[in-house]
């Protein structure tokens, strides 16, 4: 398959960019944030999405979605990262819709997915215990406990906990913390008896949560996919969420670089404008060189896990190491090149640096994903 | 769709048959290489062999057109036949100046009776060139160059003096810029000129370089006739050509930031004895190694996307120099790496062991890459003028 879109995705990224830049652009972002927001989200733009068909693009058109592929969600995710647009659309229409599509039996799915494809729901994945990701560390315990199990643990930088209908909780139901075997993932009520949440305002204004589960009952029925073996799906799972989140970060690092080239052709100094000093220029010309080879691998990871998914995880890992390495440059380029108005918060370049860190850091960062790279290949 | 999976079964069937076992080992080094050229010594009957093989096939250029030897593939026929080689590590089967960078720039820029003369040898081995673009005076800013070509009615008579003419000293022709106007502003007196190495009035001498190899020369012209049916293109207009043939330079040199035997990483670390568990100074470089391989990956992919916009018109032209600029630094990080993984081994020079200092003689030819075919300052330049548009670039 070609390395480029194709004229669909082409036609689906031009729509997304038009969409996005007129309601959810960088001053959507501000106002949620400098309203206090309690939601962090907004209904009306989520509405949007769902007429859109942005909620259904990864639900199959059996639960009334669109069945679409990662390609498509990660063009519109590059999009989303453009304009810094908060919304659940990573959380529900892709890892939670993922999660369940691949992993649910009928009655669940009957029971969410044309729900998350109407936009009526929200859901996440709660799956980090620590302040760094690493699945195979689940700890939250999952207890037999009559006709189902008993939960207790934490989790934190749960996208959208606070307002979210669904919680899809990785447990340990066998072994220890560190082993992949054991993990079980849970379909959880976040108002069930015992669910403690706590909205965590991050740097990025956009929504996470830590919860605390205390002898939380769910029944048999909330099992996702099998007992004990539930990290190969919850691999699959995060690897589209790692790519959607590479995607993002991608659009995030090239709008900042677009809009500092933009900045360095305009601003004045020593009577003539920056961009002209090759101190300047040959800096540019490194970041734009990365952000060439960031997109060529994201559409690569992106493509791979629609048409090979279970041979995705090492492209995936590159993808989302390399990305997250040069939206960082990227955005630190860009806040450096800006000078002074930079470093205010009138400037939008410095939201961009903000949401670059809390992706990177978001399903592995890229040394979490370089680690992974050496392992694959052995050493 | 279904032609192209004809096309690779049959290809895979094809290649199993001929490529010989010998050349589907890993080149030990440059010397394995095949350049082809009248003063060619086949390294071994395979190597013979195989070149034989493919280039009836006119396989050794799959995408030129058949009518001038090459082998009429369409680009996906012909990056189906670079997978499958790669499937089965095949060597390349013939290398040279005149198959990655004259070919391209004749098909574009030459006569009918051009291409017809120079590009069926060139598919076949027989003829093989080499560059002569840089002059003393005239490295990164290359337009500067001020060999002569005086107009003497039935034929041009050069003067000059060219200086890291690659394999000058082992080559038959040369594709050589040359000043036909020197009153002319510097990128519009420039010609662009083909002739024989043998012609009175050439000499070369090879230059010795840090890594004790010398596959560069300086090149002299000393009253060299060349025959006026040998311009290509317009007169005082090859800078044109000049530029395009660059291109096609780059995009060599940046395939060398791709490696044939897939992650450094694992390489290296079995040079060193790195292991998991090791101590931090292995961690320290296992870390290096890793942002190595996931660098090289995804670099691999720009590539292709690269070439896959190419197929849909969709390049811009200047992103060769984007290739050219990360292959070169990548290739250098490579062979430091390599250096840093192999200790005290990497640096023996001489003797059976070391493979006479293979290992630390291409690290050091590894540095010309971000100077070959356009500085890593030059291609920086080229991106923020022609990609980004920058003021004054």
């Amino acid at each position: 398959m070609p390395l480029v879109l194709t004229d669909e995705q082409a036609m689906l990224r031009d729509s997304a960019r038009g969409y996005l830049s007129e309601h959810a652009p960088v001053a959507a972002l501000r106002r949620l944030r400098d309203s206090r927001d309690a939601e962090g989200v907004s209904r009306d733009l989520w509405r949007g999405f769902a007429d859109m068909g942005f909620t259904g693009m990864l639900v199959p058109e059996a639960y009334g979605g669109l069945g679409l592929g990662c390609v498509e969600a990660g063009v519109v995710m590059e999009e989303i990262g453009r304009n810094l647009t908060a919304s659940p659309f990573l959380s529900t229409a892709i890892v939670a819709a993922t999660a369940l599509a691949r992993g649910g039996g009928d009655a669940q799915k009957e029971e969410w997915l044309p729900r998350i494809a109407g936009g009526q729901v929200i859901a996440t994945l709660a799956v980090d215990e620590g302040a760094k990701h690493d699945p195979r560390k689940t700890a939250l315990k999952a207890e037999r406990s009559g006709n189902g199990f008993r939960l207790n643990g934490r989790k934190a930088f749960v996208l959208d906990g606070h307002v979210a209908d669904l919680a899809i909780v990785a447990a340990r139901t066998a072994g220890v913390a560190g082993e992949p075997d054991g993990i079980t993932l849970f379909l959880v009520d976040p108002k069930a008896k015992g669910v403690a949440i706590e909205r965590t305002v991050m740097v990025d204004a956009h929504n996470a949560a830590r919860i605390e589960f205390v002898d939380v009952e769910v029944t048999s029925d909330a099992v996702l996919g099998e007992v004990d073996t539930g990290y190969r799906l919850l691999e699959g799972v995060l690897n589209v969420g790692r790519a959607a989140v590479a995607a993002e970060i991608t659009g995030v690092g090239d709008e900042a670089m677009g809009r500092t080239l933009a900045y360095i052709k305009e601003r004045q100094q020593f009577g003539r404008v920056i961009g002209e000093f090759q101190a300047l220029q040959h800096r540019a010309a490194h970041l734009f060189s990365e952000v060439e080879i960031a997109k060529a691998v994201v559409l690569k990871a992106l493509q791979t896990l629609d048409g090979n998914f279970d041979a995705a995880a090492p492209i995936v890992s590159i993808a989302k190491a390399k990305a997250g390495q040069v939206a960082t440059l990227a955005v630190q380029e860009a806040v450096q090149m800006h000078g002074g108005v930079g470093m205010t918060d009138e400037f939008d370049i410095g939201l961009f640096m903000k949401r670059a860190r809390v992706a990177q850091e978001l399903f592995g960062d890229s040394n979490f994903h370089a680690d992974r790279i050496a392992r694959l290949n052995g050493y | 769709m279904a032609d192209l999976e004809t096309f690779r079964a049959e290809t895979r069937a094809w290649l199993e048959a001929n490529c010989p076992p010998e050349m589907r080992l890993p080149m030990r080094d440059e010397e394995d290489r095949c350049w082809g050229g009248k003063k060619w010594t086949w390294a071994s009957e395979a190597q013979k062999q195989w070149t034989e093989r493919m280039v009836a096939r006119g396989w050794t250029a799959p995408e030129w057109p058949t009518e001038y030897g090459g082998g009429g593939l369409s680009r996906e026929e012909a990056k189906i036949l670079r997978t499958e080689m790669r499937r089965i590590k095949a060597r390349s089967p013939l290398d040279s100046f005149g198959l990655w960078m004259l070919g391209p720039a004749l098909l574009k820029y030459g006569s009918e009776e051009q291409k017809k003369q120079y590009l069926p040898p060139i598919v076949r081995g027989e003829i093989r060139w080499c560059q002569g673009y840089s002059e003393p005076g005239a490295g990164s800013d290359l337009a500067s160059l001020q060999t002569r070509a005086e107009d003497k009615g039935d034929h041009f008579l050069v003067n000059g003096q060219k200086v890291w003419t690659s394999y000058a000293d082992k080559a038959d022709w040369i594709f050589c810029l040359v000043r036909t106007d020197p009153k002319a502003p510097k990128h519009e007196g420039i010609s662009f000129v083909l002739f024989d190495m043998a012609s009175p009035g050439v000499s070369t001498k090879p230059i010795v370089l840090i890594s004790g190899k010398s596959p560069f020369c300086e090149t002299f012209f000393d009253d060299v006739q060349v025959p006026k049916g040998q311009l290509v293109g317009e007169l005082n207009k090859g800078w044109d050509v000049a530029k395009y043939l660059l291109g096609h330079e780059r995009e060599m040199i940046s395939n060398i930031g791709v490696m044939d035997g897939g992650s450094l990483g694992a390489v290296a670390s079995r040079q060193a004895g790195l292991s998991r568990d090791g101590d931090s100074a292995d961690y320290l470089l296992r870390a290096d190694l890793a942002r190595f391989d996931v660098d090289a990956a995804a670099f691999a992919c720009a590539l292709e996307r690269t070439g896959d916009l190419a197929k849909i018109r969709a390049a811009h032209p200047a992103l060769s120099s984007v290739l050219k600029y990360y292959g070169a630094v990548l290739n250098k990080r490579r062979h430091e790496l390599l250096m840093t993984a192999g200790g005290s081994d990497a640096l023996e020079w001489e003797g059976e062991r070391s493979k006479d200092g293979v290992a630390a003689k291409s690290w050091l030819r590894t540095k010309a890459n971000s100077i070959e075919g356009g500085t890593d300052e030059v291609q920086l330049n080229i991106i923020a003028k022609r990609l980004l548009s920058l003021p004054g670039a």
